[in-house]
């Protein structure tokens, strides 16, 4: 078996020289230090996004767009298709896994400091990233056309028409009308499954690029250990040794091959959220309600996915009018300020103790605003 | 138009001129607030509101009053005037309280005068009038019987408000209420050699039942025996009137084989089997051979009709316990998470099935009924194995979930194994 991988190799190594390729693989390393868990974030991200990929492409052989047929085929799929339970249960924890494992990822990103330069540019494509990923959970939320996605869509682009001089024009392209109809289920099926998928190929290459040619941050504090070390290496390789013995692991930062040893448990970890998605999937089917009518009252107490329920709570509490303007519009207006400053974060840092303070603070900030409103929009009525 | 009540004396002396001026002139800036829409004057309503008397407490919302109509539209006089004896003046037609007996063509002046009425609402009927004289109160009145109910005694006398306000006494919510202040009172029927449970058994019917869950198209006393041409109906009518709301029911009695010898026998149609007043609500058990059973109080146990009952009886529960069944067995698969749309479909069309036959079980024929319980039948049973099939695939979906945690468990442990062998054979640097 090995002497066969062995030949196919290098059938492959005589054309296309893949020795190049694979040194870099194989000189790729991980710092190892306390908060190295928090390097499996992103790992997790890519890998709940690969499945929501093939699950994605596995609804759309049944999955049909359309007011007459959209419900129909979910259910369909659910029913009556073999292990399309399955394949949709997967396809809808996957995506809400992913984005909590996403913004997870941006968090632990932030507070280990790894946006800082020269990273900056990795930082905004994540970001980026991030924006894409809500706007898949809130494109593919309309598409089985039930009562809940089809009045969360009629709030969510509400509140989009919202924005001043160009709200109503892209409330109206959303939509592709005035109101949510069939042709908004048809365009954010298109979105769904053709443009943001590009958008989210083309950063995601470009994000993964960047991380390949910079390398992963090691944390600011740990710097210094991690060049002592690998100079010593270089030099001094039994002095390496006795300061690994005498210092300790945590005063004495290591590094770990990417391929194998972090490869590999990052696999460990994706098998564990594979046995997560499965037992959701199975015991907590995700379900479809009842099918949409434009014409019915909307259900009471209505509330958006999880995900954007802090902005919506908020938007909810702000009055109707602050002074002359309207206090939604200053709630979406204050939403779009924050997402522009914290995507260009990494320009604020430049080093200095105040401004990294600030930083971190806002971070705490943003971290506890985002869960406090979100139990309370779950717990509001 | 003959006169009720004395007039007050026409020279009143100076003190109670000015003492009703004093009253008057301290009452102005109430008055402007209590003033009609029409701003209409109104001088009687202004000096009995200063006496805060039961007409002027129930006229300050009267429908006539907030259309700008004032006491002398029904009283007589002149309502402009600013002392009592002009505006009680007999000259200007003050009638004072018109007698029981004009009280139906007082109203009708202007209630039975459409070019009238058009002006205030057009689309309220004129015909009160004339079907009142139909009525039985009607033609007692006729007869000189002034204890019977005229148009105040339902309606009130000052606070009268449109028949579909909550707050009318002829509102449905109230109507029963109503008609029960004279019917449920003994003494006051017991001239009349009436029985006086109608209020009662009607509280106890399924009609009130709905009336009470706030369906305002339940069926009240006004309903089945008119309003103002109330009466009872005969025995030939109670069929007709049932079936203004149960038509299928009337219509398949019709043709069931009860039909001409209840005829023959005088028998009051739907009343045999479900009284009047006091409807309650019916089931399976009704059409049985049980003590409860309507059949089996003419029926005797061997006859055709005993046999008969006995067999729609046992198509009826056979077919409610199949549903029963499938309703339990969807309410489980759905409570694991199982999607059951389709199955609820065809549950519902089952049901409908039995509601049919449950409403021809006024052919009285049992092929009839059984036809369609055995169409409802096959679509539970469709709905059960639905159930059934949506309950394997989840101990199916379970046991596959098991097997793969099993796999992924032990792949999971094999790669620790394997990072870890890696690791003791070349430590990482």
């Amino acid at each position: 078996m090995r002497r066969l991988a062995a030949r196919i190799y290098d059938w492959f190594d005589v054309r296309f020289d893949l020795a190049d390729l694979t040194a870099s693989l194989r000189h790729k390393t991980v710092p190892v230090h306390y908060y190295s868990y928090w390097y499996y974030l992103g790992g997790m991200t890519l890998f709940l996004f690969v499945v929501q990929v093939g699950t994605g492409i596995l609804l759309l052989l049944y999955y049909r767009p359309g007011i007459n047929e959209a419900f129909e085929s979910v259910q369909f799929i659910m029913t009556k298709v073999r292990f399309g339970w399955l394949i949709r249960g997967l396809h809808a924890w996957s995506a809400n896994l992913m984005i909590f494992s996403a913004f997870a990822h941006m968090f632990s990103v932030l507070f280990l400091r790894a946006y800082r330069r020269p990273r900056e540019l990795t930082w905004i494509s994540g970001c980026l990233l991030l924006f894409l990923l809500l706007g898949f959970g809130f494109s593919g939320y309309l598409l089985p056309w039930n009562e809940l996605a089809f009045f969360a869509t009629k709030v969510g682009t509400d509140i989009v028409g919202q924005l001043p001089v160009v709200g109503h024009w892209l409330m109206v392209f959303l939509r592709g009308g005035e109101e949510v109809t069939g042709a908004t289920l048809t365009r954010f099926f298109g979105f769904h499954v053709a443009v943001l998928p590009g958008f989210t190929t083309l950063l995601l290459a470009l994000h993964l690029a960047l991380i390949q040619r910079q390398g992963i941050s090691v944390p600011p504090g740990m710097e210094p250990a991690m060049h002592v070390l690998a100079h010593l290496r270089k030099h001094d390789p039994a002095a390496a040794e006795l300061l690994l013995k005498t210092a300790g692991y945590q005063a004495a930062p290591r590094e770990m091959p990417f391929f194998p040893n972090f490869f590999l448990r990052e696999l460990m970890a994706w098998y564990v959220a594979l046995g997560l998605l499965g037992v959701l999937a199975a015991l907590a089917p995700w379900e479809l309600g009842t099918k949409a009518d434009a014409f019915a009252p909307a259900p009471a107490g209505i509330k958006p996915e999880w995900y954007f329920l802090w902005m919506f709570q908020t938007l909810k509490l702000i009055p109707a009018k602050i002074g002359p303007i309207d206090g939604e519009l200053v709630g979406v207006l204050a939403f779009g300020l924050a997402g522009v400053l914290w995507t260009l974060l990494p320009f604020f840092d430049r080093g200095e103790g105040r401004a990294q303070r600030w930083i971190a603070g806002a971070g705490v900030f943003a971290v506890a605003y985002i869960v406090t409103m979100t139990i309370y929009g779950y717990v509001a009525k | 138009m003959e006169r009720t009540q004395s007039l007050p004396n026409p020279r009143p002396a100076c003190w109670f001129r000015l003492a009703t001026l004093i009253l008057f002139a301290a009452t102005m800036p109430l008055g402007a607030a209590d003033a009609a829409p029409s701003a209409a004057k109104d001088t009687c309503f202004d000096c009995h509101r200063t006496m805060n008397d039961d007409a002027s407490q129930g006229f300050r919302d009267d429908i006539h009053r907030t259309r700008g109509l004032t006491c002398a539209a029904c009283h007589g006089g002149d309502s402009t005037a600013e002392f009592m004896p002009d505006a009680m003046s007999p000259g200007k037609g003050f009638i004072g309280v018109p007698a029981r007996a004009r009280i139906p063509q007082l109203c009708a002046r202007c209630h039975a005068d459409a070019a009238f009425m058009r002006g205030y609402n057009p689309s309220l009927r004129t015909d009160q009038l004339a079907q009142y004289l139909t009525s039985v109160h009607g033609q007692r009145l006729r007869q000189g019987d002034t204890r019977v109910a005229v148009c105040s005694d339902c309606h009130s006398v000052h606070g009268i408000r449109p028949a579909t306000s909550p707050t009318s006494s002829v509102h449905p919510l109230h109507l029963p209420e109503t008609c029960g202040r004279c019917h449920s009172d003994a003494a006051r029927m017991q001239a009349y050699k009436i029985p006086t449970d109608q209020t009662e058994g009607y509280r106890a019917s399924v009609h009130f039942q709905a009336l009470e869950r706030g369906d305002l198209a339940a069926p009240t006393c006004a309903t089945c025996h008119g309003n103002h041409g109330a009466a009872p109906p005969g025995v030939t009518s109670i069929e007709r009137v049932c079936g203004t709301c149960h038509v299928f029911q009337e219509q398949l009695f019709d043709q069931s084989p009860h039909k001409a010898p209840w005829e023959a026998l005088g028998f009051p149609t739907c009343l045999t089997c479900h009284s009047n007043h006091r409807i309650e609500p019916t089931g399976d058990h009704r059409v049985s051979t049980s003590e409860k059973s309507f059949c089996a109080t003419c029926h005797s146990e061997g006859e055709p009709g005993w046999i008969a009952a006995d067999q729609i009886h046992t198509a009826l529960t056979g077919l409610d316990a199949s549903l029963h069944r499938v309703g339990e067995i969807l309410d489980r698969a759905e409570r694991a998470g199982m999607e059951v749309g389709e199955a609820r479909v065809v549950q519902a069309s089952a049901q409908e099935q039995l509601i049919k036959a449950r409403v021809e079980v006024h052919t009285f024929t049992p092929p009839r009924v059984e036809d369609t319980v055995t169409a409802g039948n096959k679509l539970a049973a469709q709905a059960y194995k639905a159930g059934e099939e949506a309950l394997a695939e989840l101990a199916f979906r379970r046991k596959g979930l098991a097997l793969s945690l099993i796999i992924i468990a032990l792949v999971v442990l094999g790669l620790w194994l394997l990072i870890r062998e890696l690791e003791a054979r070349k430590p990482a640097p």
